[in-house]
Parts: structure tokens; sequence; C-alpha cells
């Protein structure tokens, strides 16, 4: 059988460079087709929209018909920092989102610690079953469910009753507590991923050298897990930043950023463009921030 | 040539105080003259198109009436529920509307704005003497005596209370507004600049200093008098409303004991402690109105509809849907059930109404008639409103 195969003649130098083109030419030609839909969807649908909405923030509104007019002028932009109700609005939504992933991060490590290195396999589970379900239920059906629990006549107060205190109503610090339950999971599962694939062999070593707990975690497990947090707190932090319903529903008269455009997207549109790019830059600073902290690289 | 043009132009504005003048006695704009865009007027109905596309309030354009409606004209009706009037202003301006069922806080936006044509009465029969005096040629919906609606019917905006803990009915709003109100944090108020009226009310009654004639008449004193009056009241909202279901839970859950609402609110509630009342500084009301698009693809078919739910019977469908007065007095007549019905809604109480400010777009030009101020426009109460929520 042997004797029957032909052995090729090895290609001359030439035949090897025409092939290369060749392939190279079909691999293009290929990756062309691959990227152009994407490409296509960031360009028009992403950065096309973007564009629109800076381009709105810039123009005017028509006094007399409240139409939007376009020009140029930056007083959309000067009116965040010259209206009071608007820059203690944006202050405030920073707040909000900075509270809401430290509450996260100081609600996350512990558990992640307990779920992967302490608990049983079916306690384990149970936990994560129980972390991820809130995701599968639809967004609205969560808001409205903390908005039933923190209700004058509800759950929270019927609880609370017997030891003579009662919940915080619909305020600010519902709106904390709301955001922290919806963006939770976000920070959770990276953390615990992150602590999963701490070496067992670390814990040991560090207790073998006379660490306890508290500084094993301080200078092992946190330093080891910083990178995941930081994901995590990309999550909570820009999907704090950006959200208007839960200040709505659970918030009674308090206003975020997401409220201002809310109300301006019909009234004044210029405005609520202007005001779009307000977490845009509390992001982008909070991005440049945990850049400088060396952290993006692991991501 | 140059000569004539001076002439012209005062014959043309004795022709417009004429027209001002010769309107409808009973219209609250009389003598005010406004600078409209010049849009035509259809003069006669032609052939329907086929097609009606409207904006609307839920509840105003329904099978129960739309099916009759198309099997008469061959219009198919697409309805488009708005949930704001701002929204139905933005929708309008799109231009791919031919009707919109407008509150008075949009009428005159969308007719200073062009958006809207003028309508011949001529060719809605149905808009006859039936309906009520109080919704015939006011100042939201008719300008220099041009009729730019069709009425369909109003409410009042009342203070409802929670009876189980106020135990009788305030008698004054000052128990939304003042801060040391006994209900500080469970009070709610209407999320709209619109809302700014209300706290002109108030101070017409009880600061007749600021010399506030009426509430859509704000020069920039009188505007900022009353948000001052709304910062005052933002320290004791509880929760600011405009999704009408959100309001009811409010109330029914117990976090809001007392604030703005509507009468269908309070019924819908199905709770027999929430209470309605109309106090003594008396209130601002919505008026609604069908007003036709000046760019309208089907024209036609919408003056057919226009005719069509101006008949007793369909206005008194509408109005029961949605639970308001309905603009056709003729329809309280005509069933025990619609008696209760128009009595319930005050639907022929001009009394009642008399006290009631109809919703009208502030604009520039003071609609109480003074001359020597500007008065703030919509959008200064735009830019006022969202200053007051911090």
């Amino acid at each position: 059988m042997t004797s029957v195969l032909q052995v090729p003649e090895p290609p001359t130098p030439a035949e090897v460079k025409v092939a290369a083109a060749r392939t190279s030419r079909q691999n293009r030609r290929g990756l062309l087709w691959l990227l152009t839909p994407p490409t296509a969807w960031l360009l028009v649908l992403y950065i096309g929209s973007l564009f629109f909405l800076l381009i709105t923030a810039f123009w005017f509104i028509n006094p007399f018909t409240s139409k939007v007019v376009p020009g140029f002028t930056l007083e959309n932009f000067v009116s965040i920092f010259t209206v009071p109700a608007y820059f203690a609005t944006a202050v405030r939504s920073l707040l909000i989102a900075l509270a809401v992933t430290l509450i996260a991060i100081v609600l996350a490590v512990p558990i992640a610690i307990y779920m992967a290195k302490i608990a049983s396999p079916p306690m384990r589970a149970f936990l994560a079953v129980t972390i991820t379900l809130p995701l599968w239920a639809g967004y609205l059906v969560k808001l409205i469910a903390m908005r039933v629990v923190f209700t004058e006549n509800g759950f929270l107060n019927w609880l609370l009753a017997p030891f003579g205190i009662s919940g915080p109503g619909f305020n600010t610090s519902t709106v904390i507590i709301t955001l922290t339950y919806l963006w939770f999971p976000f920070m959770a599962l990276p953390v615990y991923t992150a602590v999963r694939q701490i070496p067992h062999s670390y814990f040991d070593a560090s207790a073998d050298l006379g660490a306890k707990s508290w500084r094993t975690i301080r200078t092992v497990v946190l330093p080891l897990i910083k990178p995941a947090i930081i994901a995590g707190s990309v999550f909570t932090f820009s999907l704090s930043l950006g959200d208007y319903l839960v200040a709505r529903f659970v918030g009674g008269s308090t206003q975020m950023i997401g409220s201002i455009i809310a109300s301006n997207i019909n009234l004044n549109p210029p405005v609520a463009a202007a005001f779009s790019f307000v977490p845009i830059a509390f992001v982008l600073v909070y991005l440049w921030v945990v850049r400088k902290m060396g952290a993006l690289e692991r991501l | 040539m140059k000569k004539f043009v001076p002439v012209l132009s005062t014959v043309a504005a004795a022709a417009l105080v004429l027209t001002a003048c010769g309107g409808d006695s009973s219209s609250s704009g009389d003598g005010l003259s406004i600078e409209v865009p010049d849009v035509p007027m259809m003069e006669a109905v032609g052939e329907p198109e086929g097609q009606l596309n409207i904006v609307n309030w839920s509840g105003f354009v329904e099978p129960a009436w739309t099916d009759k409606f198309t099997a008469e004209t061959g219009c198919v009706v697409n309805p488009r529920v708005a949930g704001t009037s701002d929204e139905m202003v933005t929708l309008m301006r799109t231009g791919q509307y031919d009707l919109v069922s407008a509150s008075g806080d949009a009428s005159l936006r969308l007719i200073v704005g062009g958006d809207v044509a003028p309508l011949n009465l001529d060719l809605i029969q149905n808009f006859s003497d039936d309906i009520v005096p109080g919704m015939k040629g006011q100042i939201y919906d008719t300008i220099n005596g041009q009729a730019y609606g069709v009425p369909i019917g109003r409410g009042a905006n009342i203070l409802q209370y929670n009876e189980e803990v106020t135990g009788t009915a305030p008698d004054s709003w000052s128990v939304v507004w003042e801060a040391d109100s006994p209900y500080a944090g469970k009070v709610t108020a209407y999320d709209a600049p619109i809302y700014i009226a209300d706290a002109a009310v108030y101070l017409m009654y009880h600061n007749p200093e600021l010399g506030i004639t009426n509430p859509y008449a704000l020069d920039a004193t009188q505007l900022a008098a009353a948000v001052d009056l709304l910062k005052q009241q933002n320290a004791i909202i509880g929760e600011y409303w405009s999704d009408p279901a959100a309001q009811i839970g409010s109330f029914v859950g117990g976090n809001t004991v007392v604030g703005t609402s509507w009468e269908i609110l309070r019924k819908l509630s199905g709770e027999e402690k929430l209470k309605g009342t109309l106090p003594k500084e008396g209130s601002t009301g919505w008026y609604d109105a069908w007003m036709l698009s000046s760019t309208a693809a089907n024209p036609n078919c919408a003056y057919l509809w226009m005719d069509y739910v101006s008949t007793a019977d369909v206005n008194g469908q509408i109005a029961t849907t949605f639970g308001m007065a309905p603009a056709n007095g003729a329809w309280c007549e005509s069933s025990e059930d619609a008696k209760a019905h128009c009595e319930q809604y005050h639907a022929t109480d001009e009394a009642y109404f008399d006290q009631i400010w109809p919703w009208t777009t502030p604009i520039e030009q003071c609609v109480d008639g003074r001359t020597d101020v500007k008065c703030t426009s919509f959008q200064d109460w735009t830019d006022a409103w969202l200053t007051i929520k911090g």
C-alpha cells in the first residue's frame, strides 16, 4: 500500500508564497464577513445613537413651542452646575452608586469565602442558587416586590411592629437597599469565582505562619480577589448610576440622574441629553481610577 | 404699493379684533388675541381614507365604539395610548397621527406650534347646543374665536384624603402645602409642570397681594412665589405621582394620606376610607378635546370621527369608561345610570366647575389680559418644575 502512495514534491518557495497569499486573502474575506455585522452594529446603532445624543445636548429649545432647534450652546451643560437641584441630584446619584458598591463588596466577600472554602457542596449549591435566583426574575417584578415589602402597611413594617419600630418607608436609604438587592449577583459571582481559584494550600500556609483568619483574609485573600471586586464594582456602580425606576418606585421624592433625564426627555430633550453625560463622565473617572490602581490589566 | 401696507395691516388688525370680540360670549379669552401660525381649515369632508391614527388617553378609543364607526365609515382606527400630555405633544410632532385627545396643558402648545389645524365646526353636526356651556369656546381650545378642539369631557383635580387618618374632610388645601401639615411625609402631588398652577390657585386665595388673577398667567415674580411654595411642599411630600396605578397603590398602602387626585382614581381604589373634596380655594381641572393634526394624512376620517364621538351616546360611553364628566350634556338625560354618573362627576353642575381653573398652557402673552408685563411660558414652568424636586 505504501508503495502506491505518492510522495508529493516539496513546494518551491515561490509556490509557498502564492499559497500563503491566497489563504490570507481568503481569510481576510472570511474575516470581513465575520466582522461586518458587529462593526455595523457598533458604528450605526451604538456610536451613531451616542453621536445624536451628544449633538442634541448642544441644541436649543424654542421657548414658545418647546420644539428642539439645532444650534450650538453650552447652556445645557452649565445648568448641571448652576441649577442647585441638578447639581444636588448628580452628587446624590454618585453617593448612592458608591454606597451600593461598598455594601455589595462588604456582603459579597464573606459570603464568597464561606461558599468557596467552608460550605458543604449541597450548601454551596443552595447558596449559589439563592444568589443567582433574583437574576431570573424580571426587573420590574423585583422592583414592585420591594415596593410591597417597604410600603407603609407592608411586610417589613408587619415584621418590625412587635419590636415597636418601623421600616424606612420610601426614601434614599430604601433606594440604596433596593439597588444593592438588584445588582448584588453581579458582585457576588465574580468574587466567588475568584475565591474558588485560590488554592487551599495558601490558607494552610497562612495558618502555618501563624496568621489568624482575619489576617489571612486581609493579606492573602483580598489582594488576590481585588480584580474580581473591581470587575463587580464596575457593574454595581454603573448600573446604580443609570437607574431611575428604583428611585421612582421606592424612592419617595428621591431624585436620581435618571429621574431628571426621564422628566426632561419630553419637556426639554437637550437638557436630558446633557444630563446623560453625567453618568458617562462618572464611569470614565471611575475606570481611570481603577486603571491607575493597576486592576484593569487582569480583567 | 408700500403705502397700502399700513392700511392693510390696520384692516387686518381690526378684523382680528372683530373676530375676537365676535367669538363665543362664554369665552374666557374675550378680547385676547393670540398670534398663531396660519394653518388652512378644511372646507368639506370628502371620501374617507380608510385609516385613522389617534393619540389618546387610555379609555378614549375602545372597540366598544370604534367597531361601529369602522362599519359605518370604513375607517380603521389605530389608537396609540399616551401617558402624559408631554408625551402626546411629542407624538403629535412626529406627524404620524391624525388626531389627539389633548388636555388643556397640551392644546395651546400644539396650536401655537402649528401642530394642529383650526376646525370647521359646520362639518361636525353633532357639535351642538348639547355641549355643556362650560366646555364651549374656552381659551384652551378656542383662539381668536376660532375653534381648534371638539370637547370630550372634563374632570377636577380634587383633594383626596384617608378618612381613617384625617377624621373629617380638610376644608383647605393647606394640608398639602404648609410645612406644619399634620400629614407631613404622607402628602402626594401631581408630577408635571402644570401642577404649578395648583400652587398659584392656593396663593390666589391666601396671598392676594401677589395679584394673581389667573393661575395660568404668572409673571416672573408670581412664578417665583409659586415655586417657593412648591419647594416648601417638597419637604413634606411622600411621593409625587404621574402613574395613576401607583397613586392608587400609595393611598391604599397607607404611604399617602392626603393629596391631589381624580374622582375616577378614588372610585377605582375601591376603598371606603378614601374620600374626595373640593376645598375652599377651588382647584384646577383637565378639559380634554379632540384636535386635528395640521399634517393629518386622513383628515376626512378624522372629521367623521369627531362628529361620531360627539353624539350623546358615544360621548357618554367615553365618559363612563374614563371616569369623567361628559361634554355632551344630553347624554345625562338618556338613562338612570347616565344620570347617576353625571351627578357623581358634576357633569352639568356649572357652579361646581366655576371653582375649577381648566388646565391651560401658559404662554408669554398673559392670558388674564395683562399687557404691561410678560408672562412666563410653559418652558419657564418646565425649567422651574425640574428645579423644585431637588
